[in-house]
């Protein structure tokens, strides 16, 4: 269970994305994920091994590591591109879910269902409407939030992010004040810009897909209250079409009843 | 055989769990299983290499580190991931072998195409009958291994955090000698990370058999307040009434609009049972 395979689960929900939200997706998946792989780690691969402090103290650079590095850059960037690519589960469950009915009104042979094949069903892209529109509002909701709250985390621990050469360590067993190295701090600097760079990208993304969610649904919601005598007489047909079926199935049953029990 | 590997196979129970159960495995997959690997294993890849003991006496670091590590915590929540997932293959084991006994059934009634054989295939199972009792099976056994763990996970490291230092005066070390854990913080970190995501699935087990149970309740009083009347048919002695629901599906396939009516109108079962037997 790697990158590989959340790659996988999340291109199901691609389909069903805005035009924005696939934009997102790649973003996510090129420029962050992909480069935290195949570059990142490397970089940050002897962070601790190569960490070196002046001292012969034994425990010293360890004690020193752990009080300058609470969570390593590479496992806070996991955690965050772990966190905010799931909210798009959200949207995956609700569509999954409305597949099953669908099939289901198939199965059942419902006339209102409109689809040929089962296969079809499968196939079909949801439109954004309705109670789907509100789980995908949350989930770039959650994203937002969950992006914002990394950034934060990251700018609290690591005080601005630039990655400084050295740093004076005293904590116990260090002997009075002791200087400690990191290794490759401008390499570190450049990843960690570049990682915060994309991430506030996708944060513009998201936002530009909130609002763009929110002005169709206003204008959707405009267009319907400018044509109200469109909508119930849509809905009068379908209601009839249906009393009419029922009315079929009804007398059909009849008949077959009395068939049975000559 | 990898995650990757067990992924591939719990995916197909995935189809005839509950919702919860989806979620559960979801939680699972991406939350642990998924961090597992892509972070905590990095985090103690180095435990042993960089743990430094204040001692140039040979032997000294080895025998603290195995004094204060008897079992990693990697290799413990690698154990627990796979035992708590395991249960679900009990129920794809009965999955397999009711489509088993389906199978047979479209073979003795003459209907063994491959069209249908492959819906059987795809078809999802109603948890009910003997496969309720294998679901709550297994969810049972996912919390009792999920608890135990939780309790030797508490037993041999009391408290979660993980300290920076550890005295340590096992032979072959001369007196007390200090010892310093590398990175202890973030292993902290990981270490209530993976805790919080074992309760939350916790939680989701015990939401999981609740649900089942309620559901079972529901169904035996909607069972009370309609008896069935599979009685008049030649298979009906031997096989039980989900079979028998079946089999008259299969035997009235042929005539579309008899089938949809039966479907629509459940009353009138029985007379096709009747019609069906003779």
């Amino acid at each position: 269970m790697d990158w590989g395979a959340l790659h996988t689960i999340l291109g199901g929900v691609n389909k069903h994305s805005t035009s924005i939200g696939k934009i997102w997706l790649t973003v996510l998946f090129i420029f962050r994920i992909m480069i935290l792989v195949v570059a990142a780690e490397k970089v940050w691969g002897d962070e601790q091994d190569d960490f070196v402090c002046n001292t012969l103290q034994p425990g010293c650079k360890n004690v020193c590591y752990d009080h300058f590095f609470p969570i390593s850059h590479i496992r806070l960037w996991a955690l965050q591109l772990i966190f905010v690519s799931t909210p798009a589960l959200l949207v995956a469950m609700h569509v999954a879910y409305r597949r099953h009915e669908k099939k289901r009104q198939f199965i059942k042979g419902d006339q209102k269902c409109e689809y040929k094949d089962i296969e079809e069903i499968r196939k079909q892209r949801f439109r954004i409407e309705g109670t789907l529109w509100w789980t995908y509002t949350s989930s770039i909701f959650f994203r937002l939030v969950f992006e914002a709250v990394f950034m934060y985390a990251f700018y609290f621990m690591y005080d601005g992010f630039r990655m400084p050469r050295l740093m004076k360590c005293n904590a116990w067993p260090c002997p009075n004040t002791v200087d400690c190295f990191v290794s490759r701090p401008t390499e570190k600097t450049v990843f960690t810009v570049f990682m915060i760079a994309v991430s506030s990208i996708c944060i513009l993304l998201n936002v530009a897909e909130l609002c763009y969610l929110l002005t169709k649904f206003f204008l959707r919601r405009s267009k319907k209250a400018g044509n109200p005598k469109h909508h119930p007489n849509h809905e009068n047909k379908e209601e009839t079409k249906q009393n009419e079926m029922n009315e079929l199935i009804s007398d059909s049953c009849q008949n077959t009843v009395i068939g049975f029990s000559s | 055989m990898n995650w990757a590997g067990l992924y591939t196979v719990l995916s197909g129970v995935n189809r005839h769990s509950t919702a919860i159960g989806r979620i559960w495995l979801s939680v699972i997959f991406i939350f642990r299983i998924m961090v597992l690997v892509v972070a905590a294993e990095s985090v103690w890849g180095d435990e042993k290499s960089a743990f430094t003991c204040n001692t140039q006496q040979p032997g000294c670091n080895s025998v603290c580190y195995d004094h204060f590590f008897p079992i990693s915590h990697i290799r413990l929540w690698a154990l627990q991931l796979i035992l708590v997932t395991t249960p679900a293959l009990l129920v794809a084991m009965h999955v397999a072998y009711q489509q088993h006994q389906e199978k047979k059934l479209l073979v003795l009634t003459g209907h063994a195409d491959p069209k249908h054989m492959e819906e059987v295939k795809k078809h999802k199972m109603r948890i009910s009958g003997s496969l309720w009792w294998t679901y709550v099976c297994s969810v049972v056994f996912r919390l009792l291994f999920e608890a135990v763990f939780m309790y030797i996970f508490y037993m041999l490291y009391p408290g979660y955090q993980m300290v920076r230092l550890v005295k340590c005066e096992a032979y072959p070390c001369p007196n007390t000698v200090d010892c310093f854990i590398s990175r202890p913080t973030e292993k902290t970190i990981f270490t209530v990370f993976m805790l919080v995501t074992s309760s939350i699935c916790i939680v989701l087990n015990m939401a999981e058999l609740v649900y089942l149970v309620i559901r079972a309740c529901a169904r035996r009083g909607q069972h009370n307040s309609n008896p069935p009347s599979g009685k008049g048919s030649f298979y009906g002695h031997k096989l039980s009434e989900y079979k028998q629901n079946e089999i008259n599906q299969l035997l009235t396939e042929q005539d579309g609009s008899l089938k949809d009516m039966l479907r629509r109108n459940p009353g009138l079962q029985e007379k096709g049972d009747r019609c069906s037997a003779c």
